[in-house]
């Protein structure tokens, strides 16, 4: 029995990375590009010290929001709202940082307690909307979406802009005590012109290591995953399922608050249209699928997702359609998540067959279907 | 392990029908049949529209352009929702309606460069119907969570597009121009149709002596009056009632003009809105408009949509009488797909004139909105896909013209406290009626609805407050008012949303024992 539990854990990142290798070899192959070139290219960028600093770098923020979408996913919420959470967060951090009164690293201390506040109340008012209204946080937090979308440059162009410079639009720039250094030491060798190592990765680590603490190891996580499983049971053991829907929330858009501070706190320390990123909310529910809401496979997911937007470069330099990108994250997704499927009807199937032998040896007992019993009760 | 359970994350509280037909009816204006009460808001919309138009010296919100474009700015979000109706009616959350409303414009431009206008808007209905397919086999053959599945499409579509669109013309982010579109049509009034010249005060009487023979035909034909409740009985009402009203629509289309000539309030306004709804429509919004009635046949009507429908509430129950569980499912999100799809179509020929990437911008995702909007019905969805899409077409606009918006924001608050004043004198002029005591009855009249007259009176104030304050509305703010509007309404609406029970629910054949 336990031999069988390892080959099914096992079984279902494999089948998922052996579908995903085999669909994408067929597209590429029926779009009459080659799959030896695309796939030697992606293995040349392991080696390539700017590539990995490159990949790093992007997957800090990506990590941020794969967690901030998995809280949601733990207490079964949908938190669509990454996107708008982490945009007005972002704004209002960087004009924070430059106008708080605060001395030396406290200024950083700063940016990132303004920064979760706003993507906690943002996040909030869904997390309100549905508990108490009835409001699907679905629909809740992509109205709020557009309109932090709209709220965004609203802010930045009439409250925050910087006139003093007089061209780009930005905020002003952080003074240094708001501002975490490069990492460039680090790196054995020494980084390549061009690139350098954000220290925003820590802040990444930092939030993977709470949100284990936080879910595995406290009281509250037991109570979030409880109701997340089996919200009727943890109804029944007294746990307040509206609460839990507002908190959850909470923690979700205060981790979401952190996402774009990678160009906040770190060059070009302020905000502007062409440095933040964009995206970066939709992106989190992808790596919180791919990571099986898991913190270690959500870092696993947002390595694997930045490696192949890294690529992109050399694809379009080796003259390859860069979307060739795109169409290979898209299949992981769906391979992922069928092959996650599939493995656990098998190993449900197992485990019915294994019971009804029990059962069958034993000297009573009605027989069981070989089918699993419940169809809604699943982990 | 599955990560989101769908039974939790699209679903509003749950209200049985007795409940909602009990407080429906404490509203008097809630007791008239649905035609009248559309016709009387319709009326209260354009008297509004026109009161704000005078009281700021504007005249954009009831021109005839500003109509047209809004009614082409709906068309996309009204497909995307309407997709949304068809799959969830049939139990699956689609949110992948992004993804297949995409395949819908590449598709669309690539066929209608490579074959033709007409097969470009199949092919555009294909592609988003493969989407849906392929939803389908995720959620009903492999048991994928909808919203696991619907996220994936989504990438999948914007992906897979800007990759055959790169593969195929050589540019990362669009197709070649269209050569050439759909056409498109004025829509035909009466004398069109029965060749007459027929001037605009006997289309008047056309129109009083029409809407009469309507009113008396609703009235003879309800069941057990005039025939014997009988199968032919059963049919005559709607058909007679229908005929009707397209005869009433086609002397509104034919006297449109002669409205706007009137220089009275109210009236030539009506006037130029029709003649903006009509007066050139291209035959893709044609299909789109008429998607609406056949879908709310289809699926209220027909056995099939019968069948279809209780698959959506109570899939084992379905499966007990011998309804095919699974090929509903897949059916009704192909079918699903297929619309998005035409949603993305009408967003390449109406506006771009070729697949842009992003260009969807968000719409598969509002049409869903729309659609819990409107209660998972035609009619209401079409009503909140309308919202987003004149707000759209508004922030186009100057900014004083949104300006404007704030007031008409400010009457309707208004009419949202006279329609509860309305509602109060009813029960206590009821009361008196009766003989019974009256201050109970004001109490009881009152408790219910003190709540949505004072959001009333504090945002009808709030809206005049600001529309004093300022000159114009910055647009960023004018982008966004559809979506605040949807939130605050289904903040005060939601509790008597009702989705289909068993919306978003995995199942499996054979469950029922």
């Amino acid at each position: 029995m336990k031999g069988n539990r390892l080959l099914l854990t096992l079984a279902a990142p494999v089948l998922a990375i052996v579908f995903a290798g085999v669909a994408s070899t067929l597209a590429l192959a029926l779009t009459g590009n080659s799959p030896t070139e695309v796939f030697s290219l992606l293995a040349d960028q392991v080696t390539s010290v700017r590539e990995v600093l490159r990949t790093i770098n992007r997957a800090g923020p990506y990590y941020v929001s794969g967690v901030a979408v998995a809280i949601g996913f733990k207490m079964n919420l949908f938190n669509i709202g990454v996107e708008g959470q982490y945009r007005l967060a972002g704004v209002i951090a960087a004009a924070a940082g430059a106008a708080l009164p605060l001395p030396g690293p406290l200024r950083l201390v700063g940016i990132l307690a303004v920064a979760m506040l706003v993507g906690a109340g943002w996040a909030g008012i869904a997390g309100v909307l549905r508990a108490y209204r009835g409001v699907s946080e679905v629909i809740g937090t992509i109205m709020l979406n557009t309109i932090a979308l709209g709220l965004t440059p609203f802010l930045l162009t009439r409250y925050f802009e910087d006139d003093s410079e007089g061209f780009a639009v930005r905020t002003e720039v952080i003074p240094s005590g708001g501002r975490l250094p490069f990492l460039d030491a680090l790196v054995p060798g020494g980084v390549p012109a061009g690139v350098r190592f954000n220290a925003f990765i820590i802040i990444a680590v930092l939030v993977g290591i709470a949100y284990w603490a936080l879910i595995w190891r406290s009281r509250f996580g037991y109570d979030l995953r409880a109701s997340g499983a089996n919200p009727n049971a943890a109804r029944a053991s007294g746990i307040d399922a509206k609460r839990m829907t507002v908190v959850a929330m909470l923690i979700s858009g205060g981790i979401a608050g952190l996402v774009g501070l990678s160009t906040i706190v770190s060059a070009p320390y302020s905000y502007t249209e062409e440095s933040f990123l964009s995206g970066l909310g939709f992106t989190g529910i992808a790596i919180a699928l791919l990571g099986r809401n898991n913190p270690v496979g959500i870092a696993l997911g947002a390595l694997l997702w930045a490696f192949i937007d890294v690529a992109r470069t050399p694809l379009s330099a080796a003259n390859l359609p860069r979307e060739i990108a795109t169409i290979m994250q898209g299949i992981i997704v769906l391979s992922v998540v069928v092959a996650y499927e599939v493995v656990q009807r098998v190993g449900q199937r197992w485990e019915a067959a294994a019971i009804a032998r029990e059962v069958d040896d034993g000297p009573e007992g009605p027989p069981p279907t070989p089918e699993p019993m419940t169809a809604g009760a699943r982990p | 392990m599955t990560v989101v359970n769908p039974e939790t994350t699209a679903v509003a509280t749950v209200v049985s029908e007795e409940e909602l037909a009990a407080e429906r009816r404490r509203d008097p204006l809630n007791r008239l049949p649905a035609s009248v009460r559309f016709a009387l808001y319709g009326a209260v919309f354009v008297i509004i529209l026109t009161a704000a138009e005078q009281l700021t010296d504007q005249n954009r919100l009831t021109a005839s352009n500003t109509w047209e474009s809004a009614l082409k700015l709906t068309l996309p979000i009204a497909l995307a929702g309407l997709g949304g109706l068809w799959a969830e009616r049939a139990g699956i959350v689609n949110i992948g309606l992004e993804g297949m409303m995409i395949l819908g414009t590449f598709f669309g431009a690539w066929g209608c460069i490579e074959f033709g206008p007409w097969q470009g808007v199949l092919i555009g209905m294909v592609g988003g119907a493969v989407g849906g397919l392929v939803h389908a086999i995720a959620t009903v053959g492999f048991g994928v969570d909808h919203i696991v599945s619907g996220v994936a499409i989504n990438i999948l579509g914007a992906g897979l597009t800007q990759f055959l669109n790169f593969d195929w013309y050589s540019s990362t982010n669009q197709s070649p121009r269209l050569p050439d579109v759909v056409g498109s049509i004025r829509i035909p009034g009466l004398h069109d149709l029965i060749g007459a010249r027929l001037t605009g005060p006997s289309l008047l009487t056309w129109l009083a002596v029409t809407a009469v023979v309507l009113v008396v035909a609703a009235v003879l034909l309800k069941p057990g009056r005039l025939l014997r409740p009988s199968a032919l009985a059963d049919i005559a009402r709607p058909v007679v009632l229908g005929v009707l009203g397209v005869l009433l629509l086609l002397i509104v289309i034919d006297v449109a003009p002669y409205l706007d000539e009137q220089e009275r309030f109210g009236i030539s306004e009506l006037g130029r809105i029709v003649r903006g709804l009509t007066a050139e429509v291209s035959w893709i919004v044609v299909m789109g408009v008429v998607a609406f009635p056949l879908s709310a046949v289809i699926l209220w009507r027909t056995k099939f949509g019968l069948r279809l429908r209780s698959v959506g509430e109570d899939p084992t129950a379905a499966e007990s009488l011998g309804v095919n569980v699974y090929l509903m499912k897949v059916v009704a999100t192909t079918v699903s797909g297929g619309l998005a799809g035409l949603g993305g179509v009408s967003l390449v020929y109406l506006f771009a004139n070729q697949y842009r990437a992003g260009q969807t911008n968000g719409r598969g995702y509002i049409g869903l909105a729309a659609m819990i909007f409107g209660n998972w019905r035609p009619g209401g969805l079409a009503l909140g896909a309308g919202l987003f899409g004149f707000t759209d077409t508004l922030s186009l606009l100057s900014g004083q013209a949104t300006h404007a918006l704030l007031v008409v924001v400010a009457l309707g608050a208004g009419f949202l406290v006279a329609r509860v004043l309305v509602a109060v004198v009813w029960d206590v002029v009821g009361a008196a009626r009766r003989g019974a005591p009256v201050g109970p009855a004001v109490r009881r009249s009152i408790s219910g609805r003190w709540r949505s007259a004072a959001i009333g009176i504090v945002g009808g104030l709030l809206a005049y407050g600001w529309f004093e304050a300022v000159d114009e509305l910055p647009n960023e703010v004018v982008v966004f008012l559809p979506h605040l509007t949807t939130l605050l309404v289904l903040t005060f609406a939601s509790q008597r949303l009702r989705p289909p029970a068993a919306d978003g629910v995995p199942y499996r054949r054979g469950r029922s024992g």
